[in-house]
């Protein structure tokens, strides 16, 4: 491997390292508010909302994330509606993450004993104060496992984003092997990124995970 | 005297069972009531239907003058009046013992923080928890989540206190410490409604017995004539599962 050719690569990477973790994480924070209002709408079976959400999740938990980015990237002009690449990266992200912390989400509520609606209602709760302040709370330990595996799993989709053409990781380590034929460093250059891009979410993962256990279950 | 709480005819149905059917009951201001029978007779349900938590069929329910319908828009103020300890606490595990008990009157009743924080403090110390203010739910005893979750109702200044089978989840040696407050509470005059299993505390706490059976208030009467000189065959009988 030749050194000279990596550190001449690094800039480029980082460049391509932080539109990733933009477009990343502006999808995963769009993802964690679908997911939280989807599962909201399907636990409280909030009448109709409920049915498409349902239908939601089913749509694009079941399609891969290419699918869903060339369906809008490419999909919506055909209707009118130009969109960026990087607005099209994280909207997709999104989508597809939506439906996954949807579920996360539901798993967090359902684990909530009904008993506990019941001693809030009886100290005069109102339904709104009963969710912020009862449910969501205990919900949200319970789903951390889930959101987080969800996180690290959407970082990684990120990857596909090179097919719309965004300046990601993928798109630059792909770029670079064709230029220049320097496959060796390129590739290994791409693993060192994403694990720097990972690594620190795995273990500050771990360690929210764990808060949230000792705080619900004391364990 | 005042009276607090007026049940007139209440019937409670699932789909094709009755659980109880016409069932009145009227408890004045610094009335103990205590609720015996046996288990599945329906006397659960029935308190839980005088704070709405379960609909009823037929009949209307009077607390402190308001109609108590779940369906009412100041369901919430009316509940607030009926303060509810149950068998199984039912602490919110996420907040601790002073945030537990300052959930309610803070968020329902937007009292001032401060004085709310030393009002719980002050019921803590009556209790003897004061120590555990910072504690979670699962670092206490049964017997500690019990007086915590009383306090937890009290604090609401309810006109009246619902308590259902409070001690029938805790171990023997901590029913006492349990109680021993409701008896105190008692005395300093509380209204309350009490469903238990415990008759020598029944019969030392109670203005008033009430047994159900069956879905029906079988016999009622003061404490004194319906344990020493029970009317009816079933009141008998169910007095005699209590005595070896």
């Amino acid at each position: 491997m030749n050194l000279d050719v990596i550190i001449s690569y690094i800039p480029l990477y980082i460049e391509a390292f932080f539109l990733t973790v933009k477009i990343g994480w502006l999808g995963i924070f769009l993802a964690l508010a679908i997911g939280l209002a989807v599962a909201f709408v399907i636990h409280f079976k909030i009448p109709f909302l409920s049915g498409i959400s349902i239908v939601y999740i089913e749509l694009f938990r079941n399609t891969p994330l290419l699918v869903q980015l060339f369906f809008i990237y490419f999909g919506l002009p055909k209707v009118g509606f130009t969109i960026s690449a990087e607005t099209c990266g994280y909207v997709g992200l999104g989508l597809l993450g939506g439906s996954y912390m949807a579920e996360a989400f539901r798993s967090g509520f359902e684990s909530v004993p009904k008993s506990q609606t019941e001693s809030a209602l009886a100290l005069g709760l109102s339904r709104k104060q009963l969710f912020w302040s009862v449910i969501l709370p205990q919900a949200i330990s319970q789903s951390v496992p889930g959101i987080l595996a969800n996180v690290i799993f959407l970082l990684k989709e990120t990857s596909v984003f090179s097919a719309i053409s965004l300046m990601d990781l993928m798109f630059t380590a792909k770029d670079l092997i064709g230029l220049y034929y320097d496959t060796k460093e390129a590739l290994f250059l791409l693993v060192v990124f994403y694990i720097v891009m990972l690594l620190p979410v795995s273990i500050i993962g771990s360690f929210i995970e764990k808060k949230a256990r000792f705080r619900t279950l004391g364990v | 005297m005042e009276e607090i709480l007026k049940v007139n005819n209440v019937c409670k149905r699932y789909e094709d069972i009755t659980v109880f059917e016409n069932m009145n009951l009227t408890v004045k201001k610094g009335e103990v009531v205590v609720i015996v029978g046996p288990s599945g007779c329906g006397k659960s349900t029935f308190l839980r239907c005088l704070n709405a938590l379960e609909d009823i069929q037929d009949g209307e329910i009077l607390l402190d003058g308001e109609k108590v319908d779940a369906a009412s828009k100041n369901i919430g103020s009316i509940r607030e009046k009926a303060g509810m300890v149950f068998q199984s606490y039912d602490l919110f595990p996420h907040l601790t013992v002073l945030q537990n008990l300052m959930l309610a009157p803070v968020k329902v009743k937007k009292r001032d923080k401060k004085e709310v924080e030393a009002e719980a403090l002050t019921l803590l110390e009556r209790v003897g928890l004061l120590t555990k203010k910072d504690s979670f739910p699962r670092q206490l005893s049964g017997g500690q989540k019990q007086r915590v979750a009383i306090v937890r109702a009290l604090i609401m200044h309810p006109e009246i206190l619902l308590l259902d089978e409070i001690t029938a989840a805790l171990d023997p040696e901590m029913v006492r410490e349990v109680l021993d407050v409701v008896l105190s509470l008692a005395k300093e005059g509380r209204t309350m409604i009490i469903v238990t299993h415990e008759m020598q505390f029944a019969r030392a706490v109670a203005d008033r017995m009430v047994f159900i059976d069956n879905g029906r208030i079988v016999e009622e009467g003061n404490p004194e004539e319906f344990f020493d000189n029970p009317k009816t065959d079933r009141l008998k009988q169910f007095l005699q599962t209590f005595s070896y």
